[in-house]
């Protein structure tokens, strides 16, 4: 349509802008939500996120016994921007982290979940039968613990088994959150839906390291981490516009947001809604607000009654 | 060029003074940490060990830095086992400050909780009237005595000791002293840094009293920044809310003077 008229027909008929989202069947009042392993560990803390702007808490991976996590440093700020962490997945356990938000009826609750084999997710799962969830998403991407995350995610028939159980132990839409490892994403991507998962969430942190050349030795306990923020941003976008140009699947973008401008970009790739992590570290809390506030004011300019009116149209030239 | 207070600078340690056979002071030079305000940390790297918050100590000389640390877990004596000439590196300064009041003011510093004391010590107007306490296990565990007396030589002033077992100073626990003395006058401001049931019990004693007090809390920390959520009080991150709490927002914390969590996130009590 003629770019002018459209502008002026949409003036007549302005809609009400609305910051409601579907992913699939994932209903979220905001398109923000707060990315797994940041802040994600008492019910609190959602309380005030949720306040705070967010759509819905993705937790911090857990597992099916509490761990310690490595030693510190588990995070380092790179110059020129984003963050290398590893924080090696500390969390309380799956069966302690359900009993503490049992009592939780507000904050739409994502339960991310990492585990080595399809049996530990379906009895990860079957903790949280008494709590409200709003999806789960599986950790096949996470690139610096041995034997779980990206190790699981970059085997096909692991991948398989895991969607797989997951689908037959509940109803609660599952996602499964990819990144960058040695099998091709779009393929583990492929093996998920083909499983029957119904959401992606793309990216995860990129394996990095970096190293003090006064002391000359790796920072991080670890050596390796996972790369995060502005630096990744572009990378994770590329792989949201891929994903959704092959697929037709919902995909919650994450990687290096820190602006409305950076969320409306991978809504425009296809989206449907994002994940903030590391712009909490440089802005805080109120870094949700901002960006719903962002977001709002540029659907009223562009006359989009919700998010699902601009998802994928990057896609139409 | 400003320097990005996220990014890892490496310092050498000039001096190594023993405080007391578990406690050490480690001085170096550095501009931004010299000029940290009373109540805020650094992040501490020991290449090759670990890496652990720490309240910045002043030194007498401009344009330096110091910590001061008690050997206890892995990190912490590291730390205590750094020689002059070593290198570690920083971050920070992270986290809010003491809000100072003027007139008549309670300084209580249990064990290492006394370094953001001190440096508060140095914010103190000449008209003050100070009070510090100062708790510790025992005589071999007492430190910056002397140093608070001179800090406060030109203002009306108390410094006092209490040992745990009275082989020092005034025998039992600061708390019953701050107890005490918050009964018999009032306090314009009360500060508190040490162990969390001794921040508690002051906090309650003045708080419940309505004079103006303020904790410095402590918890596990991994990144410092508020991303990893280690160092969650109830809502409160300390690292980033804090470190330091009024009393009015800590007497409705459910998780202050009862609860830490652990390196997995399990709550624990006290």
């Amino acid at each position: 349509m003629n770019q002018l008229l459209y502008s002026k027909l949409s003036s007549l008929f302005k809609v009400e802008s609305s910051l409601t989202t579907s992913i699939g069947q994932i209903q979220l009042d905001r398109p923000v939500m707060l990315a797994s392993g940041i802040l994600g560990i008492s019910l609190d803390v959602f309380n005030r996120l949720y306040r705070s702007g967010v759509g819905a808490v993705v937790t911090k991976s857990l597992s099916t016994e509490p761990w310690e996590g490595y030693p510190n440093p588990t995070i380092f700020s790179v110059k020129g921007g984003g963050w290398i962490n590893a924080v090696g997945l500390s969390n309380p356990g799956a069966p302690n982290f359900a009993k503490m938000i049992e009592p939780n009826q507000e904050v739409p609750i994502v339960i991310s979940l990492v585990g080595s084999i399809p049996e530990d997710f379906e009895m990860m799962i079957k903790q949280f039968e008494n709590c409200k969830i709003t999806a789960y998403e599986l950790n096949l991407s996470c690139p610096h613990v041995a034997k779980v995350g990206l190790e699981v995610g970059d085997d096909p028939e692991l991948v398989r088994k895991i969607v797989t159980i997951a689908k037959n132990t509940t109803d609660v839409p599952i996602i499964a959150k990819v990144g960058l490892g040695t099998t091709h994403y779009l393929n583990t991507v492929s093996t998920a839906i083909d499983s029957g998962i119904d959401a992606i969430t793309a990216i995860n942190t990129i394996r990095a390291m970096a190293i003090d050349v006064e002391t000359q030795r790796p920072i991080l306990s670890n050596k390796f981490g996972g790369l995060s923020g502005t630096p990744i941003k572009p990378i994770a976008l590329r792989c949201v516009y891929e994903i959704s140009s092959k697929h037709d699947i919902p995909i919650i973008g994450c990687g290096g947001v820190s602006a409305w401008e950076d969320a409306v970009e991978f809504f425009l790739a296809g989206a449907s809604a994002i994940q903030i992590g590391s712009a909490v570290g440089d802005n805080w809390i109120d870094v949700f607000n901002e960006i719903n506030n962002g977001i709002l004011q540029y659907m009223k300019r562009k006359n989009y009654s919700s998010i699902k009116d601009m998802v994928g149209l990057a896609k139409k030239s | 060029m400003q320097r990005n207070h996220n990014h890892t600078t490496i310092v050498t340690i000039e001096k190594v003074i023993d405080e007391t056979p578990t406690v050490r002071t480690l001085v170096f030079s550095d501009n931004v940490m010299s000029n940290v305000l009373p109540g805020q940390f650094a992040m501490v790297w020991i290449p090759g060990i670990n890496e652990l918050p720490m309240s910045v100590m002043i030194s007498k000389e401009p344009g330096k830095a110091a910590f001061t640390v008690r050997k206890h877990g892995p990190a912490s004596t590291g730390l205590f086992n750094v020689k002059e000439g070593q290198q570690i590196g920083i971050r920070g300064p992270y986290g809010n400050s003491f809000d100072l009041k003027e007139g008549k003011l309670l300084l209580v510093g249990g064990g290492t909780g006394l370094v953001p004391m001190i440096r508060l010590l140095s914010f103190v107007k000449p008209a003050d009237d100070v009070t510090v306490l100062i708790g510790a296990k025992s005589k071999d565990e007492v430190f910056f005595e002397d140093l608070a007396n001179n800090m406060l030589e030109n203002n009306p002033h108390k410094v006092i000791v209490s040992t745990d077992d009275g082989s020092y100073g005034e025998k039992g626990f600061v708390t019953d002293l701050v107890e005490k003395l918050v009964n018999e006058s009032h306090f314009d401001g009360v500060y508190a840094c040490g162990p969390e049931i001794m921040m508690y019990k002051t906090m309650q004693s003045a708080h419940s009293r309505n004079m103006f007090v303020q904790a410095s809390l402590e918890r596990m920390m991994k990144c410092g920044v508020g991303i990893c959520g280690s160092c969650c009080v109830g809502e409160d991150l300390v690292c980033r809310d804090g470190t330091v709490f009024d009393g009015d927002h800590l007497s409705s914390n459910k998780e202050f003077g009862h609860f830490y969590r652990n390196k997995a996130g399990i709550l624990e009590k006290y």
